[in-house]
């Protein structure tokens, strides 16, 4: 076959009052592993919606294999051979694997053989998955090859994946990256949309990268570094966090044999969690999620209490305290998900700045709420952690993941915490607003603050952390100093791979 | 095609828009009802909506409108409190009788003493307290043992009925009255009457009441801490869980505000316009006041309009049965349109709709 797979013409799309897409051209060969590159809102999601028949272009024109190719709705892209797997999953989570799979299917065949393939097929790619588990017993990991799975028992021409590894620990990522190769070698295409830079250097063959809806360069990324790609994308020089040197403080927050059944149905229990961390300290915490970080937010937020004297603030037991108190007392917690625990998605900033900010910021006399002064706490978050939102009345849900996310991490580091407990504080979030926020949590540890980072990103654990620690099964391994350990290193840590192998030798049986 | 596509956030215009629309389509598709039954459904529809306030015997009818809307007002801020947390108290019928009969029970053990400074605002805390404590029962069960306080509550209303029949034949029974049913005529007796404050509007202390409450439950959803949490509760309740907020506390309150709401007009009824406790002096104003706190879209101001306009189709409705001779179903039929419509239309809040043309490929 000669002649690119999909082509791109002239794409524009625009929105009342911003223009997602102008004039977006590129070429996806066929076999071709392509990079879509950007910061949040610079129209990637908006192009990859467009050709997988989710927005329609204002202008500009796409052709399949030199067909022209105007996708209504998805089942009809999806029948032209384009699958696509989403940041955010839409799994149910009472239903089991194969169930899952088959609502996606227009046409699904009986559950028996549907499992049969979904065996087959996860195996030929070394995506071991089980399709009688239940979803919501799955990790994170998991539930992203649930997806991957789903899409390859089409058989896709064009597989779109957005952000597949953020979830996913080093050796998941190696898996991946074998599984896609494969898919490559086979004459699929992949548009791989990420935002780890090393990433695509070591996968993609080619790179676009958009900024303000435009492209605005192309690259061989394995020819190219990633400060040179996300200086693109960002259109100006790129700054590294700076670590000052921090004398060692007193002890701020004290974890003894920690032991606590989750308080949901498909959480990890804790088992006998130690930590100690100084004032001044960064300590980060690895591992895949439903390891027991959930749990062990909660158990800090105070959202779930402990027994006693398993919690030392500054040498005061507060695990029976509940939020509040222990939000006066200076431990500061910013929850992973942000949608609906963190945030309240149908309130307005403003009222989300009351939510954690009510305590210390002293948003309330009498029990009577002073809006006019949680209006000005919201606006100084925005204003000092760049949030790009109309206002302090917007809705949270209006916001972009990246633009809530540093509004919320902004919440809590302007409150002054003695100790800040933040999970996957960058997950979904673009390389600018990452380094920001990354930058924001070293300033806050520099000011005397203890700072625990929970993060499947090992890139930002090494990055931020002065120690590190491993979560999984519920247990916290001994933290060591982060200087001198190595990827591979955490990997061990982590205990290996999770069941997962590499890619191995049967080739995917009935395949086209 | 036409297709729903979810808002970005809910627009506050069609928040507004959303009730008047009902009512539009309400008196629409009523009309059609009424033209179908052989009536002219201009005349029945004024016979509902207009003459009960301006027509011929409005004189009459007009304080029926106070009378009949405090009591759903009043019970539907207490209601609205909770739904707004995801609290779904059902059973404020039942919380509406336990109020009339403690009310009934403190001012007849008085009796016959004159002493209205001591008696009415005593009857007005039993009253409350009564109301309070039939509300408590579902939640502190819901709190302790995780049961639902759906049925919980709505089942005591039952239990509450059978006390209301042995009270106005047992216990409470008039001694004077001959061997008939039900209790002395407490509008009657003047250190428990609720009388009519203002001569023909109808207005006795329960409409002061109601006003009140909807303005002080206005001031605690968008001033108090308290009415932040509900709010915060009901929207989501991890996040609420995150800000510190303690869901058996706020089930608790939540409960017992509405519990007190009710039972309070169930003291204001018994004392005034009902005036005595009978097997069947309840009419349902606690399940009518599910409705209108649904219908006032769970806000207070807009409970103050919703209960006015529910009573407004109950006159309307009893005058439209008796001028027109309609049957009352389809007075009721009537009434359960307009929740239907306001339930359809309320997607228009948080959806918009968007036409999409068959697109060739």
């Amino acid at each position: 076959m000669t002649g690119p797979l999909l082509r791109l013409t002239g794409l524009t799309k625009a929105y009342p009052g911003v223009i997602a897409n102008s004039g977006v051209s590129l070429d996806i060969a066929p076999g071709e592993i392509h990079a879509l590159l950007g910061e949040n809102g610079a129209g990637k999601s908006t192009l990859v919606k467009t050709i997988y028949g989710l927005v329609k272009p204002d202008e500009g024109t796409m052709e399949w294999r030199g067909a022209p190719y105007a996708p209504a709705e998805p089942s009809e892209a999806r029948r032209t051979g384009v699958a696509m797997v989403f940041q955010h999953f839409s799994l149910f989570d009472a239903l089991d694997v194969a169930e899952n799979v088959a609502l996606g299917m227009e046409d699904p065949p009986p559950m028996r053989a549907l499992a049969t393939r979904i065996r087959e097929v996860s195996q030929a790619y070394g995506l071991p998955l089980d399709p009688a588990r239940i979803v919501g017993d799955l990790s994170a990991g998991e539930r992203q090859r649930v997806e991957i799975v789903r899409c390859l028992l089409q058989d896709p021409r064009l597989l779109i994946m957005d952000e597949p590894t953020s979830v996913l620990t080093p050796q998941e990522v190696a898996i991946l990256f074998e599984t896609l190769r494969k898919l490559k070698s086979e004459g699929t295409s992949i548009l791989y949309i990420s935002h780890k830079l090393e990433e695509i250097r070591t996968l993609c063959d080619t790179a676009t990268i958009l900024r303000g809806g435009r492209v605005v360069g192309s690259c061989i990324p394995g020819e190219t570094t990633a400060r040179a790609m996300a200086e693109t994308m960002v259109g100006s020089a790129l700054q590294a966090p700076e670590r000052a040197s921090r004398p060692e403080g007193p002890v701020a927050l004290e974890v003894s044999d920690l032991t606590a059944a989750s308080p949901r149905p498909f959480g990890t229990a804790l088992r006998e969690v130690a930590l100690t961390i100084r004032a001044g300290e960064i300590l980060g915490i690895a591992g895949v999620a439903g390891n027991g970080q959930d749990e062990l937010l909660l158990a800090l937020s105070g959202e779930m209490t402990t027994a006693p004297g398993t919690i030392l603030m500054g040498g005061t037991d507060c695990s029976r305290a509940g939020p509040a108190a222990r939000r006066e007392a200076g431990l500061l917690c910013a929850p992973e998900e942000r949608m609906g625990h963190a945030a309240a998605p149908d309130m307005s900033l403003t009222e989300n700045a009351f939510l954690t900010g009510e305590t210390r910021q002293r948003l309330s006399r009498r029990g009577f709420a002073d809006w006019a002064g949680a209006r000005a706490f919201a606006a100084r978050v925005i204003e000092a952690f760049d949030v790009r939102t109309p206002g302090p009345g917007t809705a949270a849900r209006a916001l972009s993941g990246g633009n809530l996310q540093k509004f919320l991490i902004g919440r809590e580091i302007l409150q002054a915490p003695k100790v800040l407990v933040v999970n996957q504080p960058t997950w979904g979030v673009d390389a600018a607003a990452a380094a920001a926020i990354r930058q924001a949590l070293l300033d806050l540890a520099a000011g005397g603050a203890a700072v625990i980072v929970v993060s499947q990103d090992l890139d930002e654990l090494m990055e931020v952390s002065d120690r590190m620690a491993a979560l999984t099964g519920g247990r916290l391994s001994a933290p060591v100093p982060a200087q001198g350990l190595t990827v591979e290193r955490i990997g061990l840590m982590l205990g290996g791979a999770h069941d997962m192998e590499a890619a191995h030798a049967p080739a995917r049986e009935g395949a086209a | 095609m036409i297709r729903l596509e979810r808002r970005p956030q809910p627009s506050r215009a069609w928040t507004w828009a959303t009730p008047p629309l009902a009512v539009l389509l309400t008196m629409i598709a009523g009309g059609a009802l009424f033209a179908a039954l052989g009536e002219d459904p201009l005349v029945a529809i004024r016979t509902i909506f207009w003459d009960p306030l301006f027509g011929d015997f409005a004189s009459y009818s007009r304080p029926q409108l106070l009378i009949k809307a405090a009591p759903l007002i009043l019970i539907a801020t207490g209601l609205a409190l909770g739904f707004r947390a995801g609290i779904w108290n059902i059973g404020a019928e039942g919380q509406y009788i336990m109020g009339a009969l403690c009310a009934a029970a403190t001012a007849l053990a008085f009796y016959p003493m004159e002493a209205r400074w001591l008696i009415f605002p005593l009857m007005i805390l039993a009253g409350m307290a009564g109301g309070m404590i039939w509300a408590l029962i579902p939640a502190l069960l819901k709190v302790r043992f995780g049961t639902n306080e759906i049925l919980v509550s709505l089942m005591l209303v039952y239990v509450a009925e059978n006390l209301q029949s042995w009270m106005a034949l047992g216990p409470l029974r008039n001694p004077d009255g001959m061997g008939f049913p039900g209790s002395r005529n407490l509008s009657q007796y003047a250190s428990s009457a609720n009388p009519e404050l203002v001569a023909g509007t109808g207005a006795h202390w329960g409409v002061v009441a109601a006003l009140l409450a909807v303005i002080a439950a206005q001031v605690l959803l968008s001033r108090h801490r308290l009415g932040f949490q509900i709010r915060l509760a009901g929207q989501s309740p991890r996040a609420a869980a995150f800000s510190g907020v303690r869901p058996g506390l706020l089930v608790v309150l939540c409960m017992g505000i509405s519990g007190a709401l009710a039972g309070m007009a169930g003291m204001f009824e018994i004392a005034g316009p009902s005036g005595r406790v009978s097997i069947d002096f309840n009419v349902g104003y606690g399940f009518t006041a599910i409705i209108v706190a649904f219908l006032g879209r769970l806000h207070p101001f807009g409970i103050l309009l919703a209960g006015l306009l529910m009573a407004l189709t109950y006159i309307g409705g009893e005058m439209a049965s008796m001028a027109l001779n309609l049957p009352a179903a389809a007075i009721q039929v009537f009434q359960g349109m307009l929740l239907f419509f306001l339930l359809a239309v309320d997607v228009l809040t948080a959806y918009r709709i968007r036409r999409t043309g068959e697109a060739a490929s």
